[in-house]
Protein backbone atom coordinates (compact mmCIF):
# COMPACT_ATOMS: atom_id res chain seq x y z
CA UNK A 1 0.00 0.00 0.00
CA UNK A 2 1.70 2.93 -0.90
CA UNK A 3 1.15 6.49 -0.16
CA UNK A 4 0.17 8.16 -3.76
CA UNK A 5 1.84 11.87 -4.41
CA UNK A 6 -1.50 13.00 -4.43
CA UNK A 7 -2.12 12.15 -0.80
CA UNK A 8 1.73 13.21 0.01
CA UNK A 9 0.30 16.16 -0.85
CA UNK A 10 -2.68 16.62 0.52
CA UNK A 11 -1.16 15.98 3.90
CA UNK A 12 1.50 19.13 3.41
CA UNK A 13 -1.37 21.32 2.61
CA UNK A 14 -3.63 20.31 5.44
CA UNK A 15 -0.22 20.42 7.68
CA UNK A 16 0.32 24.26 6.69
CA UNK A 17 -3.23 25.06 7.41
CA UNK A 18 -3.03 23.35 11.10
CA UNK A 19 -4.98 20.40 10.36
CA UNK A 20 -3.95 16.83 10.46
CA UNK A 21 -6.22 13.50 8.99
CA UNK A 22 -7.18 12.42 12.12
CA UNK A 23 -8.19 16.10 13.64
CA UNK A 24 -5.34 16.24 15.95
CA UNK A 25 -2.27 19.16 16.47
CA UNK A 26 0.66 18.72 14.59
CA UNK A 27 2.22 17.52 18.57
CA UNK A 28 -0.35 16.00 19.92
CA UNK A 29 0.09 11.94 20.28
CA UNK A 30 -2.60 9.51 19.59
CA UNK A 31 -3.63 7.38 22.79
CA UNK A 32 -1.16 5.81 24.41
CA UNK A 33 -1.86 2.38 25.84
CA UNK A 34 1.06 0.22 27.61
CA UNK A 35 -0.15 -3.23 29.24
CA UNK A 36 2.27 -5.26 30.60
CA UNK A 37 2.98 -8.70 31.26
CA UNK A 38 1.41 -9.96 28.34
CA UNK A 39 3.68 -13.05 28.17
CA UNK A 40 4.26 -15.06 31.25
CA UNK A 41 7.60 -17.12 29.80
CA UNK A 42 9.01 -13.76 29.22
CA UNK A 43 11.21 -12.34 32.31
CA UNK A 44 9.25 -9.03 31.50
CA UNK A 45 6.60 -8.09 28.56
CA UNK A 46 4.67 -5.17 27.32
CA UNK A 47 2.33 -4.12 24.25
CA UNK A 48 2.09 -0.77 23.53
CA UNK A 49 -0.45 0.78 21.21
CA UNK A 50 -0.47 4.12 20.10
CA UNK A 51 -3.56 4.63 17.78
CA UNK A 52 -3.52 1.84 15.37
CA UNK A 53 0.13 1.13 16.21
CA UNK A 54 0.71 -2.17 18.06
CA UNK A 55 4.49 -3.30 19.19
CA UNK A 56 5.15 -5.97 21.74
CA UNK A 57 8.60 -6.32 23.81
CA UNK A 58 9.64 -9.10 25.23
CA UNK A 59 12.88 -9.04 28.22
CA UNK A 60 14.69 -12.20 28.08
CA UNK A 61 17.70 -13.10 30.41
CA UNK A 62 20.60 -15.35 29.72
CA UNK A 63 23.81 -15.94 31.36
CA UNK A 64 26.86 -14.53 29.26
CA UNK A 65 30.33 -13.75 28.90
CA UNK A 66 31.27 -10.59 28.63
CA UNK A 67 32.91 -8.14 26.74
CA UNK A 68 36.71 -7.90 27.66
CA UNK A 69 36.91 -4.14 27.83
CA UNK A 70 34.52 -4.20 30.63
CA UNK A 71 34.50 -7.36 32.66
CA UNK A 72 32.36 -6.54 35.28
CA UNK A 73 29.22 -5.66 33.49
CA UNK A 74 26.51 -6.87 32.03
CA UNK A 75 25.14 -6.79 28.50
CA UNK A 76 22.28 -5.81 26.68
CA UNK A 77 21.00 -6.79 23.39
CA UNK A 78 18.16 -5.05 21.68
CA UNK A 79 16.76 -6.50 18.14
CA UNK A 80 13.58 -5.70 16.39
CA UNK A 81 11.89 -8.08 13.70
CA UNK A 82 9.80 -6.09 11.52
CA UNK A 83 7.15 -9.13 10.56
CA UNK A 84 4.99 -9.19 6.74
CA UNK A 85 2.60 -9.13 9.71
CA UNK A 86 2.86 -6.02 11.05
CA UNK A 87 2.59 -4.33 7.23
CA UNK A 88 2.57 -4.42 3.54
CA UNK A 89 5.85 -3.05 3.59
CA UNK A 90 7.84 -5.51 5.63
CA UNK A 91 9.15 -8.60 3.88
CA UNK A 92 10.33 -11.86 5.53
CA UNK A 93 13.84 -12.61 5.27
CA UNK A 94 17.39 -11.03 7.48
CA UNK A 95 17.20 -8.08 9.24
CA UNK A 96 17.11 -5.01 6.96
CA UNK A 97 18.91 -1.59 7.83
CA UNK A 98 15.55 -0.33 8.68
CA UNK A 99 15.08 -3.22 11.91
CA UNK A 100 18.78 -2.77 13.00
CA UNK A 101 18.70 1.26 12.95
CA UNK A 102 15.43 0.88 14.88
CA UNK A 103 16.72 -1.82 16.97
CA UNK A 104 20.09 0.85 17.81
CA UNK A 105 18.02 3.61 18.39
CA UNK A 106 16.38 2.17 21.58
CA UNK A 107 19.45 0.10 22.14
CA UNK A 108 21.04 3.72 22.47
CA UNK A 109 18.47 5.63 24.57
CA UNK A 110 18.62 3.04 27.07
CA UNK A 111 22.38 2.25 27.38
CA UNK A 112 23.10 6.53 27.50
CA UNK A 113 20.54 6.86 30.42
CA UNK A 114 22.20 4.52 32.87
CA UNK A 115 18.72 3.20 33.34
CA UNK A 116 19.98 -0.17 33.70
CA UNK A 117 23.22 -0.74 36.04
CA UNK A 118 25.02 -3.09 34.19
CA UNK A 119 27.51 -3.16 37.10
CA UNK A 120 24.92 -4.94 39.03
CA UNK A 121 24.52 -7.72 36.72
CA UNK A 122 27.95 -9.27 37.22
CA UNK A 123 27.87 -12.72 38.24
CA UNK A 124 31.90 -13.56 38.63
CA UNK A 125 34.14 -10.93 37.09
CA UNK A 126 35.43 -11.93 33.31
CA UNK A 127 33.28 -14.49 33.32
CA UNK A 128 29.39 -14.95 33.64
CA UNK A 129 27.32 -12.04 33.71
CA UNK A 130 23.84 -11.48 32.64
CA UNK A 131 22.80 -10.61 29.19
CA UNK A 132 19.47 -8.93 28.44
CA UNK A 133 17.81 -9.67 25.41
CA UNK A 134 15.20 -6.66 24.45
CA UNK A 135 13.03 -7.99 21.51
CA UNK A 136 10.52 -6.12 19.59
CA UNK A 137 7.63 -7.24 17.71
CA UNK A 138 5.75 -4.42 15.95
CA UNK A 139 2.12 -6.82 15.20
CA UNK A 140 0.90 -3.16 13.33
CA UNK A 141 2.68 -0.55 11.64
CA UNK A 142 0.24 2.64 11.45
CA UNK A 143 3.70 5.03 11.49
CA UNK A 144 5.87 6.03 14.73
CA UNK A 145 6.99 2.60 15.47
CA UNK A 146 10.54 4.23 17.32
CA UNK A 147 8.60 5.56 19.81
CA UNK A 148 6.08 2.79 20.18
CA UNK A 149 8.76 0.34 20.42
CA UNK A 150 11.32 2.15 22.59
CA UNK A 151 8.35 2.80 25.16
CA UNK A 152 7.61 -0.92 25.00
CA UNK A 153 11.18 -1.72 26.15
CA UNK A 154 10.93 0.36 28.96
CA UNK A 155 7.98 -1.10 29.73
CA UNK A 156 9.38 -4.33 29.58
CA UNK A 157 12.14 -3.57 31.61
CA UNK A 158 10.17 -1.87 34.17
CA UNK A 159 8.39 -5.41 35.15
CA UNK A 160 11.17 -7.27 34.72
CA UNK A 161 12.74 -10.64 37.13
CA UNK A 162 15.28 -12.13 37.10
CA UNK A 163 15.12 -16.07 35.96
CA UNK A 164 16.26 -18.41 38.81
CA UNK A 165 19.67 -20.10 38.15
CA UNK A 166 21.86 -22.38 39.49
CA UNK A 167 24.77 -21.25 41.39
CA UNK A 168 27.53 -23.75 40.38
CA UNK A 169 27.07 -24.00 37.00
CA UNK A 170 25.59 -20.56 36.27
CA UNK A 171 22.74 -22.19 34.05
CA UNK A 172 19.66 -20.35 33.78
CA UNK A 173 16.68 -22.22 34.86
CA UNK A 174 14.27 -20.91 32.39
CA UNK A 175 10.58 -20.78 33.30
CA UNK A 176 11.47 -20.27 37.13
CA UNK A 177 10.82 -16.54 38.11
CA UNK A 178 12.73 -15.17 41.05
CA UNK A 179 10.80 -12.13 42.49
CA UNK A 180 14.09 -9.68 42.01
CA UNK A 181 13.72 -7.01 39.77
CA UNK A 182 16.24 -5.64 36.96
CA UNK A 183 18.32 -3.08 38.40
CA UNK A 184 17.00 -0.14 37.12
CA UNK A 185 17.49 3.60 38.00
CA UNK A 186 13.96 4.88 37.79
CA UNK A 187 15.18 8.28 37.81
CA UNK A 188 17.68 7.79 34.35
CA UNK A 189 14.56 6.26 32.54
CA UNK A 190 14.26 7.48 29.19
CA UNK A 191 11.81 7.97 26.77
CA UNK A 192 11.83 8.55 23.03
CA UNK A 193 10.59 11.01 21.03
CA UNK A 194 10.58 11.16 17.20
CA UNK A 195 9.98 14.65 15.41
CA UNK A 196 9.17 14.53 11.72
CA UNK A 197 9.46 17.32 9.06
CA UNK A 198 6.97 17.32 7.33
CA UNK A 199 6.60 19.91 4.48
CA UNK A 200 7.87 22.71 6.48
CA UNK A 201 6.05 21.59 9.62
CA UNK A 202 7.46 19.63 12.64
CA UNK A 203 5.02 16.90 13.79
CA UNK A 204 4.67 14.63 16.34
CA UNK A 205 3.88 10.53 16.51
CA UNK A 206 2.62 10.49 12.41
CA UNK A 207 0.44 8.03 11.38
CA UNK A 208 1.90 5.73 8.07
CA UNK A 209 1.09 7.79 5.78
CA UNK A 210 2.50 11.06 7.22
CA UNK A 211 5.66 9.18 8.40
CA UNK A 212 5.51 8.58 4.09
CA UNK A 213 5.60 12.20 3.50
CA UNK A 214 7.91 13.01 5.90
CA UNK A 215 11.56 14.29 4.65
CA UNK A 216 13.46 13.85 7.74
CA UNK A 217 13.10 12.62 11.39
CA UNK A 218 14.94 13.16 14.46
CA UNK A 219 14.61 11.04 17.06
CA UNK A 220 15.54 12.01 20.85
CA UNK A 221 15.60 10.08 23.91
CA UNK A 222 15.52 11.95 26.98
CA UNK A 223 15.72 11.39 30.97
CA UNK A 224 15.14 13.41 33.31
CA UNK A 225 17.49 12.55 36.16
CA UNK A 226 15.67 13.80 39.64
CA UNK A 227 12.73 14.79 37.87
CA UNK A 228 14.50 18.04 37.48
CA UNK A 229 16.69 19.27 34.25
CA UNK A 230 16.11 17.02 30.87
CA UNK A 231 18.67 15.56 29.98
CA UNK A 232 19.19 13.72 25.98
CA UNK A 233 20.65 10.64 26.15
CA UNK A 234 20.76 10.12 22.30
CA UNK A 235 19.92 11.83 18.78
CA UNK A 236 19.76 9.80 15.86
CA UNK A 237 18.81 12.08 12.52
CA UNK A 238 17.00 10.24 9.80
CA UNK A 239 15.98 10.87 6.06
CA UNK A 240 17.18 12.38 3.49
CA UNK A 241 16.78 15.67 3.79
CA UNK A 242 18.82 17.95 6.17
CA UNK A 243 17.72 20.07 8.57
CA UNK A 244 18.09 23.77 9.07
CA UNK A 245 18.91 25.79 12.19
CA UNK A 246 15.43 27.07 13.12
CA UNK A 247 13.94 23.70 12.98
CA UNK A 248 16.52 21.68 15.31
CA UNK A 249 15.94 24.78 17.58
CA UNK A 250 12.45 24.71 17.28
CA UNK A 251 12.69 20.38 18.38
CA UNK A 252 15.13 21.50 20.57
CA UNK A 253 13.31 24.22 22.52
CA UNK A 254 9.92 21.94 22.38
CA UNK A 255 12.63 18.99 23.85
CA UNK A 256 12.02 19.77 28.17
CA UNK A 257 8.01 19.36 27.46
CA UNK A 258 8.52 15.43 26.07
CA UNK A 259 9.53 13.34 29.11
CA UNK A 260 7.04 14.70 31.36
CA UNK A 261 3.61 13.75 28.57
CA UNK A 262 5.02 10.45 27.93
CA UNK A 263 5.69 9.64 31.46
CA UNK A 264 2.33 10.54 32.23
CA UNK A 265 0.66 8.52 29.73
CA UNK A 266 2.96 5.76 30.68
CA UNK A 267 2.47 5.60 34.26
CA UNK A 268 -1.98 6.77 34.17
CA UNK A 269 -2.24 3.45 31.08
CA UNK A 270 0.00 0.94 34.05
CA UNK A 271 -2.31 2.02 36.98
CA UNK A 272 -5.46 1.11 34.53
CA UNK A 273 -3.68 -1.71 33.50
CA UNK A 274 -3.15 -3.03 37.16
CA UNK A 275 -6.23 -2.31 37.91
CA UNK A 276 -8.12 -4.39 34.95
CA UNK A 277 -6.18 -7.02 36.21
CA UNK A 278 -6.74 -7.24 39.95
CA UNK A 279 -10.50 -6.87 38.61
CA UNK A 280 -9.98 -10.17 37.17
CA UNK B 1 34.65 18.46 36.46
CA UNK B 2 38.34 18.26 36.32
CA UNK B 3 38.70 17.42 32.91
CA UNK B 4 40.56 21.14 32.15
CA UNK B 5 43.68 20.37 29.82
CA UNK B 6 43.31 18.19 27.06
CA UNK B 7 45.34 14.48 26.41
CA UNK B 8 46.81 15.69 23.52
CA UNK B 9 47.32 19.48 24.20
CA UNK B 10 44.63 20.78 22.16
CA UNK B 11 42.70 23.66 22.61
CA UNK B 12 38.98 23.05 23.34
CA UNK B 13 37.94 24.06 19.62
CA UNK B 14 40.36 22.78 18.25
CA UNK B 15 40.65 19.36 15.46
CA UNK B 16 43.62 17.17 15.30
CA UNK B 17 45.92 17.55 12.64
CA UNK B 18 43.99 17.29 9.27
CA UNK B 19 45.27 15.02 6.11
CA UNK B 20 43.53 14.71 2.92
CA UNK B 21 44.53 13.48 -0.87
CA UNK B 22 42.63 12.48 -3.70
CA UNK B 23 43.10 10.28 -6.05
CA UNK B 24 44.52 7.45 -3.67
CA UNK B 25 42.78 4.62 -5.46
CA UNK B 26 43.74 4.73 -9.05
CA UNK B 27 40.52 1.66 -9.80
CA UNK B 28 37.96 3.67 -8.94
CA UNK B 29 36.33 6.69 -10.84
CA UNK B 30 36.86 9.05 -7.70
CA UNK B 31 38.68 8.56 -4.28
CA UNK B 32 39.95 10.24 -1.57
CA UNK B 33 42.06 10.18 2.05
CA UNK B 34 41.17 12.02 4.90
CA UNK B 35 42.83 11.85 8.53
CA UNK B 36 41.63 13.23 11.91
CA UNK B 37 45.19 12.69 13.71
CA UNK B 38 45.22 9.12 13.82
CA UNK B 39 41.97 8.46 12.50
CA UNK B 40 42.25 7.24 9.18
CA UNK B 41 39.47 6.66 6.44
CA UNK B 42 39.75 5.97 2.44
CA UNK B 43 36.80 6.50 0.25
CA UNK B 44 36.47 5.31 -3.18
CA UNK B 45 33.61 6.34 -5.62
CA UNK B 46 32.31 3.67 -8.57
CA UNK B 47 29.75 4.82 -10.78
CA UNK B 48 27.48 5.67 -11.74
CA UNK B 49 26.32 2.53 -12.91
CA UNK B 50 23.56 0.06 -13.40
CA UNK B 51 22.26 -0.48 -10.05
CA UNK B 52 21.43 -4.16 -9.40
CA UNK B 53 19.25 -5.80 -8.08
CA UNK B 54 16.88 -4.54 -10.50
CA UNK B 55 14.13 -3.43 -8.25
CA UNK B 56 15.71 -0.78 -6.19
CA UNK B 57 16.14 1.17 -9.68
CA UNK B 58 14.47 4.38 -9.34
CA UNK B 59 13.26 6.03 -12.75
CA UNK B 60 13.08 8.98 -11.72
CA UNK B 61 16.87 9.41 -10.28
CA UNK B 62 19.74 7.46 -9.35
CA UNK B 63 21.05 5.97 -5.93
CA UNK B 64 23.86 7.06 -3.51
CA UNK B 65 24.72 3.96 -1.79
CA UNK B 66 27.18 4.13 0.98
CA UNK B 67 29.12 1.23 2.17
CA UNK B 68 31.06 1.95 5.97
CA UNK B 69 33.38 -0.97 6.98
CA UNK B 70 36.27 -0.84 9.16
CA UNK B 71 39.10 -3.08 9.08
CA UNK B 72 39.81 -5.75 11.65
CA UNK B 73 43.16 -3.98 12.76
CA UNK B 74 41.59 -0.83 12.49
CA UNK B 75 41.17 -1.12 16.46
CA UNK B 76 42.94 -2.16 19.32
CA UNK B 77 40.93 -5.34 19.60
CA UNK B 78 40.35 -7.31 16.09
CA UNK B 79 37.45 -6.47 14.79
CA UNK B 80 35.41 -9.48 12.80
CA UNK B 81 35.27 -8.66 9.25
CA UNK B 82 32.35 -7.85 7.26
CA UNK B 83 29.18 -6.01 8.30
CA UNK B 84 27.85 -5.18 11.32
CA UNK B 85 24.60 -3.60 12.94
CA UNK B 86 26.96 -1.02 13.64
CA UNK B 87 28.55 -0.55 10.34
CA UNK B 88 25.17 -0.66 8.46
CA UNK B 89 23.61 1.68 10.40
CA UNK B 90 26.75 3.72 9.85
CA UNK B 91 26.43 2.93 5.57
CA UNK B 92 22.81 4.54 5.98
CA UNK B 93 22.90 7.56 7.66
CA UNK B 94 26.44 8.39 5.62
CA UNK B 95 24.10 8.16 2.68
CA UNK B 96 21.40 9.97 4.30
CA UNK B 97 24.15 12.70 5.30
CA UNK B 98 25.50 12.82 1.40
CA UNK B 99 22.59 12.07 -1.08
CA UNK B 100 21.30 16.19 -0.52
CA UNK B 101 24.46 17.63 -2.33
CA UNK B 102 24.57 14.84 -4.94
CA UNK B 103 22.31 15.56 -8.21
CA UNK B 104 21.03 12.34 -8.60
CA UNK B 105 18.19 13.16 -10.44
CA UNK B 106 20.97 13.44 -13.42
CA UNK B 107 21.30 9.68 -13.15
CA UNK B 108 17.90 7.56 -13.18
CA UNK B 109 18.17 3.69 -12.79
CA UNK B 110 21.91 4.18 -12.16
CA UNK B 111 23.89 3.61 -8.57
CA UNK B 112 26.77 5.49 -7.25
CA UNK B 113 28.61 3.52 -4.90
CA UNK B 114 30.71 4.48 -2.47
CA UNK B 115 33.05 2.49 -0.32
CA UNK B 116 34.39 3.76 2.93
CA UNK B 117 37.20 1.50 4.64
CA UNK B 118 38.39 3.19 7.95
CA UNK B 119 42.42 1.57 7.75
CA UNK B 120 42.87 3.33 11.52
CA UNK B 121 40.76 4.33 14.22
CA UNK B 122 41.11 6.73 16.81
CA UNK B 123 37.53 7.98 17.99
CA UNK B 124 35.33 10.16 14.86
CA UNK B 125 35.53 7.53 11.86
CA UNK B 126 32.30 8.22 10.60
CA UNK B 127 33.29 11.52 10.24
CA UNK B 128 36.13 10.68 8.88
CA UNK B 129 34.45 8.63 6.16
CA UNK B 130 31.99 11.13 5.39
CA UNK B 131 34.93 14.01 4.40
CA UNK B 132 36.56 11.46 2.45
CA UNK B 133 33.45 10.24 0.75
CA UNK B 134 32.81 13.90 -0.23
CA UNK B 135 36.00 14.13 -1.51
CA UNK B 136 36.19 11.18 -3.24
CA UNK B 137 32.47 12.22 -5.07
CA UNK B 138 34.02 15.48 -6.22
CA UNK B 139 36.67 13.92 -7.45
CA UNK B 140 34.94 11.41 -9.51
CA UNK B 141 33.15 14.25 -11.30
CA UNK B 142 29.95 14.12 -10.06
CA UNK B 143 27.69 17.04 -10.47
CA UNK B 144 27.13 18.14 -6.80
CA UNK B 145 25.98 21.18 -5.31
CA UNK B 146 28.52 21.85 -2.52
CA UNK B 147 31.03 19.49 -0.56
CA UNK B 148 29.39 17.71 3.02
CA UNK B 149 31.94 18.36 5.90
CA UNK B 150 31.67 16.64 9.19
CA UNK B 151 32.77 16.43 12.96
CA UNK B 152 32.79 14.67 15.89
CA UNK B 153 32.00 17.23 18.99
CA UNK B 154 31.90 15.96 22.53
CA UNK B 155 30.47 17.31 25.97
CA UNK B 156 32.83 16.45 28.66
CA UNK B 157 31.67 17.65 31.77
CA UNK B 158 30.47 20.94 30.32
CA UNK B 159 33.33 21.72 28.07
CA UNK B 160 32.79 21.60 24.38
CA UNK B 161 34.96 19.20 22.92
CA UNK B 162 35.78 19.54 19.25
CA UNK B 163 37.25 16.14 17.51
CA UNK B 164 37.68 14.15 20.10
CA UNK B 165 39.90 10.70 19.98
CA UNK B 166 39.06 7.51 21.98
CA UNK B 167 40.71 8.91 25.14
CA UNK B 168 38.55 11.20 25.85
CA UNK B 169 35.75 9.54 24.49
CA UNK B 170 36.20 7.03 27.07
CA UNK B 171 36.99 9.54 29.83
CA UNK B 172 35.83 8.48 33.01
CA UNK B 173 35.11 10.48 36.22
CA UNK B 174 34.59 8.14 39.55
CA UNK B 175 33.87 5.33 37.54
CA UNK B 176 31.17 7.07 35.41
CA UNK B 177 31.22 7.59 31.66
CA UNK B 178 31.83 11.59 31.32
CA UNK B 179 31.95 12.27 27.65
CA UNK B 180 28.95 12.96 25.04
CA UNK B 181 29.87 12.23 21.75
CA UNK B 182 27.68 14.21 18.60
CA UNK B 183 29.07 13.60 15.36
CA UNK B 184 27.46 15.85 13.45
CA UNK B 185 27.96 17.22 9.34
CA UNK B 186 26.62 20.36 7.40
CA UNK B 187 26.03 21.48 3.95
CA UNK B 188 27.55 24.52 2.32
CA UNK B 189 24.38 26.29 3.16
CA UNK B 190 24.73 25.56 6.79
CA UNK B 191 21.63 23.11 6.83
CA UNK B 192 22.61 19.97 9.39
CA UNK B 193 22.53 16.51 7.30
CA UNK B 194 23.86 13.73 10.04
CA UNK B 195 23.06 14.66 13.95
CA UNK B 196 23.61 12.00 16.26
CA UNK B 197 24.61 11.94 19.76
CA UNK B 198 25.33 9.21 22.63
CA UNK B 199 25.69 10.46 26.09
CA UNK B 200 24.01 12.76 28.60
CA UNK B 201 23.87 16.61 27.58
CA UNK B 202 21.23 19.43 28.06
CA UNK B 203 19.51 21.15 24.97
CA UNK B 204 21.20 24.17 25.66
CA UNK B 205 24.40 22.86 25.17
CA UNK B 206 23.91 20.20 22.59
CA UNK B 207 23.06 23.71 20.83
CA UNK B 208 26.48 24.97 21.80
CA UNK B 209 28.51 21.70 20.37
CA UNK B 210 26.33 22.13 16.70
CA UNK B 211 28.29 26.18 16.72
CA UNK B 212 31.16 24.35 17.20
CA UNK B 213 30.18 21.79 15.19
CA UNK B 214 29.55 24.41 12.62
CA UNK B 215 32.70 26.43 12.99
CA UNK B 216 34.94 23.61 12.56
CA UNK B 217 33.15 22.25 9.50
CA UNK B 218 33.83 25.65 7.83
CA UNK B 219 37.71 24.95 8.25
CA UNK B 220 37.37 21.15 6.84
CA UNK B 221 35.46 22.46 3.77
CA UNK B 222 38.52 24.76 3.01
CA UNK B 223 40.82 21.81 3.57
CA UNK B 224 38.80 19.43 1.42
CA UNK B 225 38.00 22.31 -1.43
CA UNK B 226 42.13 23.25 -1.24
CA UNK B 227 43.11 19.35 -1.87
CA UNK B 228 40.92 19.24 -4.17
CA UNK B 229 41.88 22.63 -6.51
CA UNK B 230 45.24 21.77 -5.89
CA UNK B 231 44.86 18.23 -8.62
CA UNK B 232 43.57 20.82 -10.66
CA UNK B 233 47.04 22.81 -10.95
CA UNK B 234 48.63 19.15 -11.48
CA UNK B 235 47.05 18.55 -14.18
Amino acid sequence: MEVTELTKRRIIEYLNEGKRFDERGLRDFRKITVETGISKNAEGSARVIIGKTEVLAGVKMAMGEPYTDSPDSGTMMVSVELSPIASQKFELGPPKIESIELARIVDRGIRESGFIDFSKLCVKKGEAVWTIFIDIYPINHDGNLIDASALAAIAALKTAVFPEYDKETNKVKYGEFSTKKLPLADENMPLTTTFYKIGNKIVLDPIVEEEETAEARLSIAVSKPKKKEVMINAIQKGGYTPLTDAELDEILDYVPKIWDEINDALNKSLEASEKHKKKK
Amino acid sequence: MTYTKRFDGRAFDEMRKIEAKVGVVPNADGSAFFSFGDTKAIAAVYGPRTLHPQHLKNPQKGVLRCYYDMISFSVTERKKPGPSRRSSEISFVTSQALSEVVQLNNFPNSVIDVFITIIQADASTRCAGINAASMALAHAGIPMTGLVSAVSVGNIGGNITVDMIKEEEDYEEDGEKYATDTPMAFLPDGRISLLQLDGKTSPEMLKKAIEAGRKACVKITDIQKKTLKSLEAEK
